[in-house]
């Protein structure tokens, strides 16, 4: 994905960009993932075995890094909710298409993550990165201290800073054009989800009609039961193939551009977080200008350092954040295509071969007319 | 999409190869390539090595097509037409009354005793029973009408929540008690649950399987009366029609039927009065109104006695085919729900997608996204196209033979019921010659005479119901080897012994000939075209974008 990003600079030593999770392994509630890296150095892999708490805990480090100027201004790779074994039917709702089929594509989303997390030129370079993934013991538990970034839902009072007027227009059009966004693709990952959902519903009914046709099957030396019984036996394989054509079309759909509209609308969702830190920060910056201009003498040499530092800041936040948006923009056009383009040719591939098969059953039906 | 005309399935194999055993009931005077019961004149039986004259594919514009003469065989029959057989009908139990005696088609209805024969001639079919039954499978065989209709033209009548469709009903028939050699009348669907309504109340009385009309369907109708020229309420009038010649094709069918006074009027009369009260003859209706009465007969104090184990074991049959059928439709429905639901998914993606690619600003993947948006509403087409097709070929078709199975069934509780008045008339007369020994006993003589007519009466009546009930078994046996054989259509299946199976099975395999090659087949080529179109559109598009970026992003 970010192949062109030099990883010399990187304090990782494997590769970013082919990060896999081979495995998932179901004890109870909790999964536990596999993770293959590639070494830099030469030929040689890591493997090591992750939860999802490991995860999350990758994630908090990656957010309270301390010492990284404009941190807030990056677009975190989304990490994919908590899944556990048994999930409720509200988890696997927030889920979306990811809670489908045995955990392949959420494995896909986990790996999605590394990936991002690893070639990101600023993220890659905390430590947490390297133990979590080389590291054969788990990672520590230890509770990180809290930050803004914990996805907490917004208070009350901290929504009517998201409509805060910008000072710049291009991170103005930024935030709308986001905000509209952000609205179209759940939907369009929703709606998507039902689909897939309502294709899985017609390849089960079509088992059925199969099954069903083979209970009409009578046995007996009567010729004609037995033309009926054949005749039974025939339409109940066209089913079989029906549901088998069915299943392959919503598992395509699931695995390309199910993931690819559920990554956008992650995405979309983080840039999202971005653009609102910053707006908060630009509040704390005219808060702080305010103040300055305000303060009596006695406090004002205060109050001018609390401004110039969040100026500081501020202007961090903002040169990161352009830079983001700019490579988060060409990433995401090209991942929505890569998974257009799969979804094309899995579709087609699939449909090839149904109608092959229906092709033979054809065949089959016009040789019984006998 | 593809309206149903444009539709233009092969013909059936049938027609390509010479096929022996296996008639093709092609479509005769429909347009619906799919719908099998619209068939021919005759009943032709097809004896093994003789090839049928392909009348599918070619069909003249004509309604009617060469009514060809039955070389009957079958492949137990002897050929003969025995003497037996005027025997047989010599004590036929039915109204029957045309001029035309003496032609093998019409042996059947050539002049006979009426039901009240003289008792010497009634006693015989109990008699004659071990033979007649064979001779009833060679008679069956050997059927062919002389009386063709077909339901054409249907046109919308007025306007607004009044209007209604009329269907044009044109009978061609040489049947001398028609009043003209061709003649067609204007009939809309409530004359024909009128028909329906009348010849149950008479009919059933006889033990005759009353064929059903279609079901009521308000939501049909409605669109069609609102006045929306939309493909669906065109193939809804088309599916109707042919539901409505198919029945009217088995109630001529049945000789008995036939000869009722209420479908010749129905046939002939200009004016039809208004049926009324059809509420109650809708959707499910009639199979509630069966099963209720077949409740009804269950909850009878008095259990039948089987003294003839052929109506136990085709009753038990009948029961257990018509479970089967029931289970297969509940499934085929459910999938038929599941399809619509995914045209109505499909479509609210394809919007959701189409605004997703207008809000988006690069224009490449802008462009892509509402292609997809397109081609998603193409597939909701080909998804509809494909519950249709699913809903029509499959599910209509069962449900029309559970509902003829439900009718086969009633026919036998009218045997049951006829039963119970017999052995209700008996005791009767059992109560009042003990009455009159009573009498006697007590001597009072002004009362006996009194008595002594009552009894005389009701040994009549008992004589009259064990009659009654006597030949209405007999005419359940006809029906049911009637229905056997054709199975209340124009179409055979010859084979050593046919059975309803078969004519099933025959339906069934030329509906889904129908259906794989044209439905699943287009239908997934279309799927296949649509996304290679889609595909290279994207390539193109993602070569332009990968290239863009590239520049942008190198810095």
């Amino acid at each position: 994905m970010m192949e062109e990003v030099k990883e010399v600079t990187s304090a990782l030593s494997v590769h970013g960009h082919n990060i896999k999770i081979t495995d998932v392994v179901k004890d109870g509630d909790a999964l536990t993932f596999v993770i293959v890296s590639q070494k830099l150095s030469g030929t040689g892999e890591y493997h090591v075995d992750r939860t999802w708490d490991d995860f999350e805990w990758l994630q908090q480090h990656l957010f309270s890094q301390e010492d990284v100027p404009g941190l807030q201004g990056v677009i975190f790779p989304p990490l994919p909710a908590k899944a556990s074994g048994n999930a409720s039917a509200k988890i696997m709702k927030q889920l979306g298409v990811l809670g489908l089929g045995e955990w392949q594509p959420y494995c896909k989303a986990l790996e999605t993550f590394l990936q991002q997390v690893a070639t990101h030129k600023i993220l890659n370079k905390n430590k947490a990165v390297e133990v979590f993934l080389t590291s054969s013991d788990a990672p520590g538990r230890q509770k990180v201290k809290k930050n803004i970034f914990n996805r907490l839902s917004q208070a009350v009072e901290e929504m009517r800073k998201e409509g805060h007027k910008d000072v710049d227009e291009f991170f103005q059009t930024e935030r709308d054009h986001n905000l509209v966004l952000t609205g179209c693709t759940k939907t369009a990952a929703e709606k998507f989800l039902d689909m897939v959902l309502t294709e899985q519903k017609i390849a089960v009914a079509c088992g059925h009609f199969s099954a069903a046709l083979h209970l009409c099957v009578e046995p007996g030396e009567d010729p004609d039961k037995k033309a009926f019984s054949r005749l039974c036996v025939q339409i109940s394989e066209v089913f079989d193939s029906m549901k088998k054509n069915m299943t392959s079309v919503a598992e395509n759909n699931v695995n390309t551009l199910g993931l690819g509209l559920d990554l956008e609308s992650r995405y979309q969702e983080a840039e999202k977080e971005m653009l609102f830190r910053r707006t908060c920060k630009l509040v704390e910056l005219e808060n702080a200008r305010r103040n300055a201009e305000k303060a009596k003498p006695v406090k004002k040499a205060a109050m001018e350092e609390v401004k110039t530092a969040t100026q500081t800041e501020f202007q961090q936040i903002c040169g990161v954040a352009r830079q983001e948006i700019k490579q988060f923009h060409g990433v995401r056009v090209k991942m929505l295509q890569q998974a257009l383009v799969q979804w094309c040719e899995k579709q087609l591939l699939t449909a090839k071969e149904s109608t092959d098969q229906f092709n033979q059953h054809l065949q089959a039906f016009r040789g019984m007319a006998q | 999409m593809a309206a149903s005309s444009d539709r233009n399935p092969p013909p059936f194999p049938a027609a390509e190869d010479p096929e022996p055993g296996l008639v093709d009931p092609a479509d005769g005077d429909s347009d619906e390539g799919e719908d099998i019961f619209v068939s021919k004149t005759n009943p032709v039986s097809v004896s093994r090595g003789v090839s049928q004259p392909d009348r599918g594919a070619e069909d003249p514009p004509d309604l009617f097509s060469e009514e060809e003469e039955a070389s009957s065989t079958t492949a137990k029959s002897n050929g003969v037409h025995s003497d037996d057989d005027s025997d047989l009908f010599a004590e036929a139990h039915m109204e029957l009354n045309t001029d035309k005696p003496g032609s093998s088609a019409k042996k059947e209805l050539s002049a006979s005793s009426g039901p009240r024969s003289t008792s010497t001639s009634t006693q015989s079919p109990a008699a004659m029973q071990p033979t007649s039954l064979e001779q009833l499978e060679e008679e069956e065989a050997k059927d062919s009408f002389d009386v063709d209709v077909a339901i054409t033209n249907p046109e919308k009548v007025g306007d607004g929540m009044n209007a209604y469709v009329a269907y044009k009903v044109s009978t061609r028939t040489s049947l001398t008690m028609f009043r003209s050699k061709t003649f067609s009348v204007r009939r809309r669907f409530s004359d024909f649950l009128g028909l329906y309504e009348k010849l149950s109340v008479k009919q059933s009385l006889h033990g005759c399987i009353i064929p059903l009309p279609p079901e009521k369907s308000v939501v049909g109708m409605t669109k069609v009366k609102v006045g929306m020229d939309d493909p669906s309420s065109v193939e809804f009038v088309e599916r109707r029609r042919a539901a409505l010649e198919r029945y009217l094709q088995r109630v001529v069918c049945h000789p008995s039927l036939l000869q009722d006074a209420d479908v010749r009027e129905f046939l002939e009369r200009d004016d039809l009065p208004r049926a009324l009260n059809t509420q109650a003859l809708s959707g499910a209706g009639f199979l509630k109104m069966i099963n209720k009465a077949s409740d009804a007969v269950n909850k009878m104090t008095i259990k039948m006695n089987e003294s003839d184990t052929w109506f136990e074991d085709k009753f038990q049959e009948v029961e257990a085919e018509e479970q089967q059928l029931r289970k297969l439709h509940a499934v085929v429905d459910s999938l038929v729900n599941h399809r619509k639901d995914l045209c109505g998914n499909t479509a609210v993606f394809a919007k959701s997608m189409a605004m997703l690619g207008n809000s988006e600003d690069n224009t490449a993947l802008s462009r892509a996204l509402s292609q997809l948006a397109e081609v998603e509403d193409k597939m909701e087409q080909l998804h509809q196209e494909q519950a249709a097709s699913d809903f029509f070929i499959f599910a209509e078709l069962l449900s029309d033979y559970i509902r003829l199975l439900g009718a086969v069934r009633g026919c036998f509780d009218q045997r049951m019921r006829a039963w119970q008045r017999w052995q209700e008339a008996q005791s009767t007369l059992q109560k009042k010659r003990e009455a009159e020994a009573k009498l006697l006993w007590a001597n009072k003589p002004e009362k006996l005479q009194q008595a002594k007519e009552d009894i005389t009466e009701w040994e009549s009546r008992v004589t009259q119901y064990e009659r009654d009930f006597d030949r209405i078994g007999m005419t359940v046996r006809k029906e049911v080897l009637r229905f056997e054989s054709y199975g209340f259509g124009k179409h055979q299946y010859s084979g050593p012994s046919p059975c309803r199976g078969s004519l099933f099975m025959v339906s069934l395999y030329h509906g889904f000939l129908n259906f794989i090659w044209y439905r699943r087949f287009f239908v997934i080529s279309q799927d296949f075209a649509v996304y290679r179109y889609f595909y290279r559109f994207i390539i193109v598009a993602s070569c332009v974008e990968e290239r863009r970026w590239r520049k942008d992003i190198c810095l």
